[in-house]
């Protein structure tokens, strides 16, 4: 979790209103902080008023009539409890039988995210949605070598999961430009991470419907409205029309009532501040476009990751031709194949070196004195990454050159064994 | 260049990692009028490296070419010299991610060893951050301080040459992280624990053999650490390859005006086969967390 540069407490405590996840060992629950309304968590029902103002990740007791009360010291032996909570934390992703959330949770989890929770804990609990286990996000982070002051290209379907990581390790420096398919970015799982504002200045979009636009050299950045048209044509419509109903009145004054008069007025000009709201939304949205082409049309940024539903090979090769020279790269996908075929299309092109075709196992074990053995292995489920570095455009001339000079290379090596 | 920042082009005093092909490459440090021998010739630096863009290909005087990349704490893992047994890229993702590593963190680290994951803090603590690291051997701690000036990190890194479980990390109350990797981190966790802010902080203990890990569970339950975790990751590196599988003849059938398999046709697949051994096992993590005081 972001937290504010002066150390100050002030935004990790609880107030009206926050969503928080109440947690009793291994079980979760998402619930409002509301004045004076009734809980209910793991069979007891209680009031959080007396929560607010706390800090997350207190700990309090549930007195007599519902009330919260803080928990006392704790001893060695309570940390047992917490000790098997924090392994069986990580078990949720895997035994569906240990999970305790219901759908209700899941869905509210989803749409009001989460606060004052550590960023494993966010994983553990957003793996729900995205098939993406911690471990394998931790890959992708590391091998993108996602770090502060850096342009990074970000395409995913994670709920905004995978956006937030990389916005996190990028700490507020540098830029992030999200790609997106369809109508708009989805950033629920990124909001959940509890950003200071000037983080969000970092983050840019751009729609993958224009990519090819951009490419070409072709991408119009003029003004226009939503249909399309060049602004000028739609503002002469907007006061023609105008026009035409304030001759209205003059006509009909004599017989029309003054309060019909006012009501005609006050329809007008709450028309003209729906169209004024509009303009100013759509230049705020052109804005956005220019800023993150300008930020794209360098072709040098410095890292790319995806993980989507979306086929990855085209993704991949579409987005790779934003990226600068010996840069990192990182594709997950939940199934093998596309990737082998990313692989392939990679080796035929050119371009990229040191590709890898990775997954990772992930085993947690239990350690108690007499008793320490593994408790479960996830592995496969996490699904698979392929990462590579970028390097200068490779023509297929030199490439084969490189292959016949590969067999002087050994010619020369046998002459000097011969000559010795 | 630096090791985290990125730059364009090849500068004199730069490091740079050589790619040779797969699975070889090499560091070298750049320097006017130096040559490096490789497989495929010599490359000058002045001509061949200086004023150069990073990842392009330069040709050897044999007539071969190679890639010239920009460092990054990956590459310098599988290519630094060894002083001592390192940490790889999987367990240091797995560790950066659940001690919650990031711009402005203020870690401690011990032993330095030959700064595997030294270069991995430093590239994820950058430019606000700090790391601590503490080294007992002298000759280990100098050749680090050393590597972190080249590397042009040393801004954001101190050494110190002591030993962690006597004299502790150097500092109290400032760290968000701990690791230790060293051989008995449980003597090592009173200093761990007080060199952690008083908010509370997130600690990681890396041990190869199990009877380690239990002690040092132990010593965490009783300095009053919680959300003790043990874990081991591993990495399957897929070997995508192309396999060509013979049909089978089955002679010509009834009726059908197909023409026959008469053998020796077959079917090209593209695949991807896991290696026959899996990665060994480097070590096990165990995570806790230091709560608010």
């Amino acid at each position: 979790m972001a937290e504010s540069v002066n150390d100050s407490d002030a935004e990790s405590r609880i107030s009206f209103g926050d969503y928080v996840v109440l947690k009793r060992g291994d079980v979760f629950k998402s619930v409002q902080v509301e004045n004076k309304k009734k809980v209910i968590f793991e069979k007891q029902w209680f009031f959080l008023d007396n929560a607010v103002g706390q800090l997350f990740g207190t700990r309090f007791e549930i007195g007599a009539g519902g009330s919260l009360k803080l928990k006392a010291a704790k001893h060695s032996g309570d940390s047992l409890d917490s000790k098997e909570a924090g392994q069986d934390n990580r078990h949720i992703l895997d035994d569906g039988k240990s999970q305790k959330l219901t759908r209700d949770d899941i869905e509210t989890l989803k749409e009001q995210g989460l606060k004052g929770q550590h960023l494993y804990s966010i994983v553990n609990v957003f793996v729900y949605f995205s098939h993406l286990r911690y471990d394998t996000l931790a890959q992708i982070l590391t091998l993108g070598n996602i770090h502060a002051g850096s342009k990074i290209l970000v395409f995913e379907t994670c709920a905004g999961l995978v956006l937030g990581s990389v916005m996190e390790r990028m700490g507020g420096f540098g830029s992030v430009i999200q790609m997106y398919p369809g109508g708009g970015p989805t950033r629920a799982g990124m909001e959940s991470f509890g950003f200071p504002s000037h983080f969000h200045e970092t983050l840019h979009e751009f729609p993958l419907c224009k990519v090819n636009a951009l490419l070409a050299g072709t991408l119009d950045l003029s003004e226009k409205d939503a249909d399309g048209n060049r602004r000028s044509e739609s503002s002469q419509e907007t006061s023609g029309v105008s026009e035409e109903r304030s001759s209205e009145p003059q006509s009909m004054e004599v017989s029309v009532d003054q309060q019909e008069e006012m009501r005609r007025v006050e329809r007008e000009r709450l028309r003209e501040q729906k169209a004024q709201e509009k303009k100013v939304k759509m230049e705020e949205k052109r804005k956005k476009l220019a800023s993150a082409a300008a930020l794209l049309e360098g072709r040098n940024a410095d890292g790319l990751v995806i993980a989507s539903r979306f086929h990855p090979c085209p993704v991949l090769m579409g987005l790779l031709k934003f990226i600068a020279p010996s840069r990192p790269f990182v594709v997950y996908c939940q199934y093998r194949e596309p990737l082998i075929e990313c692989y392939t299309k990679l080796r035929e092109q050119g371009g990229a070196i040191s590709l890898r075709l990775t997954d990772s196992w992930l085993r947690h074990y239990q350690v108690l004195p007499n008793r320490t053995h593994p408790v479960l292995l996830m592995s496969g489920g996490g699904g698979y990454l392929l990462s590579g570095t970028t390097v200068a455009a490779d023509s297929a001339k030199t490439r084969n050159q490189h292959k016949s000079e590969e067999h002087v290379a050994k010619r020369l090596k046998l002459d000097e064994i011969s000559s010795a | 260049m630096s090791f985290v920042e990125y730059s364009e082009i090849i500068q004199e005093g730069d490091v740079v990692i050589i790619f040779q092909g797969h699975e070889s490459m090499m560091p070298i440090k750049v320097q006017s009028g130096a040559q490096t021998q490789t497989r495929y010739g010599a490359i000058r630096h002045s001509s061949d490296l200086i004023g150069q863009r990073f990842g392009s290909k330069v040709t050897c005087s044999k007539g071969g070419w190679v890639y010239v990349l920009h460092p990054t704490p990956e590459l310098w893992t599988v290519n630094l010299p060894h002083r001592t047994q390192i940490l790889y890229t999987t367990d240091i993702a797995n560790i950066t991610l659940m001690l919650e590593l990031k711009p402005g963190s203020v870690v401690c680290e011990s032993g330095t060893g030959s700064g595997s994951l030294s270069h991995s803090i430093l590239r994820t603590i950058a430019p606000t951050g700090h790391l601590h690291t503490v080294e007992f051997h002298a000759q280990r701690a100098e050749k680090a301080m050393q590597e972190f000036k080249e590397h042009k990190v040393s801004h954001l890194v101190t050494v110190r040459n002591q030993d962690v479980c006597k004299d502790g990390f150097g500092i109290t109350g400032i760290a968000d992280a701990v690791f230790l990797d060293i051989p008995s981190p449980w003597e090592a966790i009173t200093h761990a624990k007080s060199a952690i802010k008083r908010k509370g902080g997130r600690i990681c203990s890396f041990s190869p053999c199990i009877e380690q890990v239990q002690r040092t569970c132990e010593a965490l339950l009783d300095h009053g650490f919680e959300e003790i975790c043990t874990l081991e990751v591993l990495l399957r590196v897929h070997d995508v390859r192309t396999v060509t599988l013979p049909l089978p003849d089955f002679g010509p059938e009834e009726d059908s005006t197909d023409i026959p398999n008469t053998g020796n046709s077959s079917v090209i697949c593209r695949t991807a086969t896991p290696p026959r051994e899996m990665a060994g096992h480097t070590g096990y993590l165990t995570f806790a967390t230091k709560p608010r005081d």
